[in-house]
Formats: C-alpha cells, sequence, structure tokens
C-alpha cells in the first residue's frame, strides 16, 4: 500500500516530463548566452553572480593563504633582517635612479618644446593580492582581492614591479578576474623598443609570439616589447617581454618570434591596478576599440576650415622655397605621402596650372587628375598646423579656380597625437598625393 | 530512510564544487576530475527526482561562474547530459560499476563537447587537446564516486 501511494505521488509530483524540463533549461542556457555574449545586459546579474562566488572562492584558496602566513608568521629574526636589509638596498639603488630621472624629464620636455614636464601617465595605482591563480586551468587568468569597490573597472591595466600583467575581465564588488597576456585570447599592441617597429603580441599559454612581423623585420633575440598605446587599454611605453627566439624560415613570410613576458606571472602574489590619466598623450584612448584616442581638445590642431581663405602657404612651402604662394611644390603631403616624394616628376610644371585645372575636377580626392594637387596643400595644411595653426591654412585659396576643390580634404582634418609629428590622415588621400606629385613637380 | 536525498545532494554538490574550484598546480588541474559534474551525473542516475535537470542546470551555472565562461553554455552542456542520464537511469543503475564508467566516460565526452563547440561559436576556441583529460580521469573515478556517495543515503 504504501508503495503503491509513493508510486502515485511520484507520478503525481513528477510535473512536467524530463524532456520538457530540458527543453525549459535549455532555452534559458541558450537565452543567458546570447544576452551575455550580446553588450552588457547581462552585466548586473553577472556583477551578482561574482560577488556570490568571492566568498567561495576566498575559502578555497583560503588553505594556501594560511600556509603563506603561518611561514611569514614564523619567520626568524634573522631572516626579516636580512630582508630589511635587501630591501634598503634597493631602495637607496631606486632613489639614486631618481635623482636623474628629474632632470631628465625637463630636458626631455624642453626639446619637446613643452612648457612643463608632463606628469606621468598613471594617476594612480592600487595594489591588490592574487587570491586565485587560474581558475579554468585551461585559461590564463587570475583573481584579483579587488572590486568595483575599489573602484576598479573592466578593462583596467594590471602590472607588477617587472611588467605588464594583464588586463581585468569580468569585475564584481569586491573581486576581478584578470586575463594575463599570455592567455591564448589576449592580443596586445607592442612596439619593439629598440626600432620602435609596432606589431601585435599574442599569448602562446605559456609566453607570447609575435605572429605578423614580416621575415625581413629588424628584430632580434633580446630586443624589449613595450606597450605601443594602441589598443585603448594600456598606456604606451610600458614594459612587456623580451625577444627570446627568432626563426626566419626561406619559405615562410612571416618571421616567428617568441618572447618571455617580463611580468612574474607564475608566481606573482601581489599586483598593481593602475588609472591613467585621460589627456595625457601616453593615454590609452577611453573608449577600447579606438584607434586613435579623442584626447583633450586643447592640444588638438585646429582641422583645415571647410573654405580656406586666401593666406599665407603652410610653412613647409615656405621652406620648399617657393615664392608667391603658389602651391607648386606641396613637401607636406599627408603622413602616407610624405615620406613618397617622387623626384622623377615633371619638376618644370608651371606652378600656375595646377590651380586652375583644379578648377575643372570634382570635388573627389581620388587620383584623377593633376587638379587634386590643388587641393592636395590644402589637405596637407593640418600635419604643419599641429603644432602652428596661426600659419593659414593652405595656399589653395590664392587662386580663384580651386573653389569647389578644397572641399574633399578639408573634409579629413588630421587628428595628430601630441607625440607624433604626422597627422594620420586617410589612405585615399595620401594615395592621391603621391600619384600626383609627379604632375606638380 | 530518506528516498530523495535533497539536503545530501546540495551538501555533496557544494563539497564537488570547492573540489572543482581548489587552486592547484598546473599538471594537477588538467588532470582533476570535474567533481560537480560527476556529483551531478551521480545523483541523476540514483536519485533522478531529487535532482535532475534542475540540479544540472545550477550546477553548470556554478561552474559558468567560476571560470568566468560565457552563462549558460556549461549550464546547457551539463542540462544535456543529466536529461539524457535521467531518461536511461534505469539502465545505467542496472549496470555494474566497470559499465557505469565507460557510460560516465561517454556522458563526460558529450559534456566537454557541448562546451568545446559552444567555445567555438562564442569565439574563445580552447583547442588545447588537454582539455578532453579530464573526462579520463572522471571515468576512473567514477567507483570511488558511487563508493563515497553511497554513504550518505541509501540508494534503492
Amino acid at each position: 500500500m504504501a508503495f503503491g501511494v509513493s508510486a502515485n505521488r511520484s507520478l503525481a509530483s513528477r510535473g512536467p516530463s524530463p524532456g520538457f524540463r530540458f527543453a525549459l533549461y535549455a532555452i534559458l542556457s541558450v537565452t543567458l548566452m546570447f544576452l551575455d555574449q550580446r553588450g552588457e545586459w547581462l552585466r548586473d546579474v553577472r556583477y551578482v553572480l561574482q560577488a556570490a562566488a568571492y566568498p567561495i572562492q576566498l575559502a578555497v584558496s583560503s588553505p594556501s593563504a594560511a600556509w603563506r602566513w603561518m611561514s611569514e608568521s614564523m619567520q626568524t629574526r634573522d631572516a626579516l633582517r636580512a630582508e630589511n636589509e635587501r630591501l634598503r638596498a634597493r631602495q637607496r639603488q631606486l632613489e639614486i635612479r631618481t635623482l636623474r630621472y628629474d632632470a631628465l624629464a625637463r630636458e626631455n620636455a624642453e626639446l619637446r618644446g613643452l612648457r612643463d614636464a608632463l606628469p606621468p601617465v598613471a594617476d594612480k595605482w592600487l595594489v591588490a593580492e592574487v587570491v586565485n591563480a587560474q581558475p579554468n586551468s585551461l585559461r590564463q587568468s587570475v583573481l584579483l582581492n579587488r572590486g568595483t569597490r575599489n573602484g576598479v573597472f573592466k578593462s583596467q591595466a594590471v602590472l607588477d614591479d617587472f611588467g605588464l600583467v594583464g588586463q581585468t575581465t569580468h569585475v564584481g564588488p569586491w573581486s576581478a578576474e584578470v586575463i594575463l597576456i599570455t592567455d591564448t585570447e589576449h592580443e596586445l599592441p607592442v612596439q619593439i623598443e629598440r626600432t620602435g617597429l609596432r606589431t601585435i603580441a599574442v599569448g602562446t599559454g605559456t609566453g607570447l609570439a609575435l605572429p605578423y612581423l614580416p621575415a625581413n623585420a629588424d628584430v632580434k633575440p633580446g630586443d624589449l616589447l613595450i606597450t605601443s598605446g594602441l589598443g585603448g587599454v594600456f598606456p604606451q611605453g610600458y614594459p612587456v617581454a623580451r625577444v627570446t627566439a627568432v626563426q626566419r624560415d626561406a619559405v615562410q613570410p612571416l618571421a616567428q618570434v617568441r618572447a618571455q613576458p617580463l611580468a612574474r606571472l607564475d608566481r606573482m602574489r601581489e599586483v598593481m591596478l593602475v588609472w591613467f590619466r585621460d589627456d595625457h598623450p601616453a593615454a590609452p584612448g577611453s573608449t577600447s576599440g579606438a584607434d586613435l584616442k579623442a584626447g583633450n581638445p586643447n592640444v588638438q590642431p585646429q582641422a583645415a576650415p571647410p573654405k580656406p581663405k586666401p593666406s599665407a602657404p603652410a610653412d613647409s612651402e615656405k621652406a620648399a622655397g617657393t615664392p608667391g604662394g603658389v602651391p607648386a611644390k606641396p613637401a607636406a603631403a599627408p603622413a602616407a605621402g610624405g615620406r613618397a616624394q617622387n623626384p622623377s616628376g615633371a619638376s618644370g610644371s608651371e606652378p600656375g596650372r595646377a590651380p586652375a585645372s583644379g578648377g575643372t575636377t570634382s570635388e573627389t580626392s581620388g587620383a584623377s587628375a593633376p587638379g587634386n594637387t590643388a587641393s592636395r596643400p590644402n589637405g596637407s595644411a593640418p600635419a604643419d598646423n599641429a603644432r602652428k595653426p596661426t600659419t593659414g591654412s593652405g595656399p589653395t585659396g590664392a587662386t580663384p579656380g580651386s573653389g569647389p576643390t578644397p572641399a574633399a580634404p578639408s573634409g579629413e582634418p588630421a587628428i595628430p597625437n601630441t607625440s607624433q609629428s604626422g597627422p594620420e590622415s586617410s589612405g585615399a588621400a595620401g594615395a592621391s598625393a603621391t600619384t600626383t606629385r609627379g604632375a606638380q613637380r | 530512510m530518506n528516498r530523495e536525498p535533497r539536503g545530501w545532494m546540495i551538501f555533496s554538490a557544494l563539497v564537488a564544487l570547492f573540489l572543482s574550484v581548489l587552486p592547484l598546480p598546473h599538471w594537477l588541474a588538467i588532470v582533476r576530475p570535474a567533481f560537480l559534474v560527476l556529483a551531478v551525473l551521480y545523483f541523476s542516475i540514483t536519485a533522478p527526482r531529487a535532482g535532475g535537470i534542475g540540479l544540472g542546470f545550477f550546477a553548470g551555472l556554478a561552474i559558468d561562474v567560476f571560470q568566468g565562461s560565457v552563462l549558460g553554455q556549461h549550464a546547457l552542456a551539463l542540462s544535456l547530459v543529466t536529461y539524457i542520464v535521467v531518461r536511461e537511469h534505469q539502465i545505467i543503475r542496472s549496470k555494474p560499476a566497470l559499465q557505469q564508467s565507460l557510460i560516465v566516460f561517454f556522458a563526460l565526452l558529450a559534456y566537454e563537447f557541448v562546451s568545446f563547440a559552444i567555445d567555438g561559436w562564442t569565439g574563445h576556441p580552447i583547442t588545447n587537446p588537454l582539455r578532453w583529460v579530464h573526462t579520463l580521469t572522471g571515468a576512473l573515478i567514477w567507483p570511488l564516486v558511487i563508493a563515497l556517495l553511497e554513504r550518505g543515503h541509501s540508494p534503492r
């Protein structure tokens, strides 16, 4: 009897069939995945879950933490004294190094023509402890004991005493997960310090690789990699890794370069979360994904006005020695064309011709006609105006025939970084500049 | 005699979760079986009505939170495996431990495969073959799991 009742009850309390339940949970899972992938809709949920998980993570790592605490408190007096001595020596060493630093910073500022030395790009930092290394054995990540309560935000740079560690991915109220630079999913824009060559460092699980360097790239073992400042997460100039191996294969178009991170990723216990000044030239862009930062409006150069007035030519043209402000020699082409000056062009071209034909061409910046030469100096003007906004916007206005032409390049205001000299002009304008230069000169 | 050992189930699931997130040296972490998945499988076989697919879902969600993967990834994988095991629990239960180990091995493979596929679809592929190691170790310690978890309740 009892059996029968229990069986009946079990059947009655069974509710929906397993298939139905599974369908329900499957739909729920897929919805969760979709929401978690798309945008930040699940951020609050994730935040709460991270908070709920933190006590367990703390508890789980407590044995090792307790062991560490025990061994530290059991240290002998001699060991402590030795460590004290070592730290004092280290501090002295660093202080001596800093003595010259201030003088060098001022000298650097003078050389750059700045009135004052820039403040350090790192605004403030916070020491965080590694609670739990590698929650997932196949991903390179660590858990830190700081969260949004301490002001930590997503995609924040994490450093240790030796170099770059990684960036935060999931941030809870009291904890933050950090993806290390050696994770296979982490890619990091770097620069080879010796040559200034920019490339991307990809994590390999144990170290870093530079998979996008051509075989003839100037890189050799021992080169220091620093952050390039692109990518919007890390500021420019922090040490990342040292190149350990360069392999050039005769049949491979790309060099195979390996690098070892400077940060002690496998045995670090304390790291630093860093906040950077947004208006600093070396700072990473505030919006991740943007290649060029918006920057401080005060240091932005003037973009070329849509309708330039007749004015003096840009300073580089004066330097080129062409009198009268006629755009005979537009030396200051956009960055792409600036270097590739074409000396084989018709150098005897009459200066007045260019503006005249400029009036006949359409306003597009295509490489179709020499008329574009009239517009090009204008397009190049921001390059020179980056530091001298008063020099005038361009010589094109000197000729009445070039009315419609300047509109095109002026639509592409250059956005020079104050730390760089050249503008990042669009490729089309640069290409047209190079193609038309020959006719011009 | 408690036929639906909910208390025991939740307790052992929590212990298994602790074991799954315990920081270990790298090679040990690689061979560490998915304790939580094993516990869920055990209760799906012996007490399918106590936990069932809901247990699988929430255990998977916990794994997602602790591993920082896409929310719902392991939840879906574990719900699927739990569903299959709950459906066939009568058959699986009647098998000797060794055959059960084999079945558990395939269940773990299915679990890992779903998770692997979702990893790929969401753009975080881990092609490291080491990710499959835990299916083998999980199958190997299955008899131990049965012996341990049987102590807390008396399965029919």
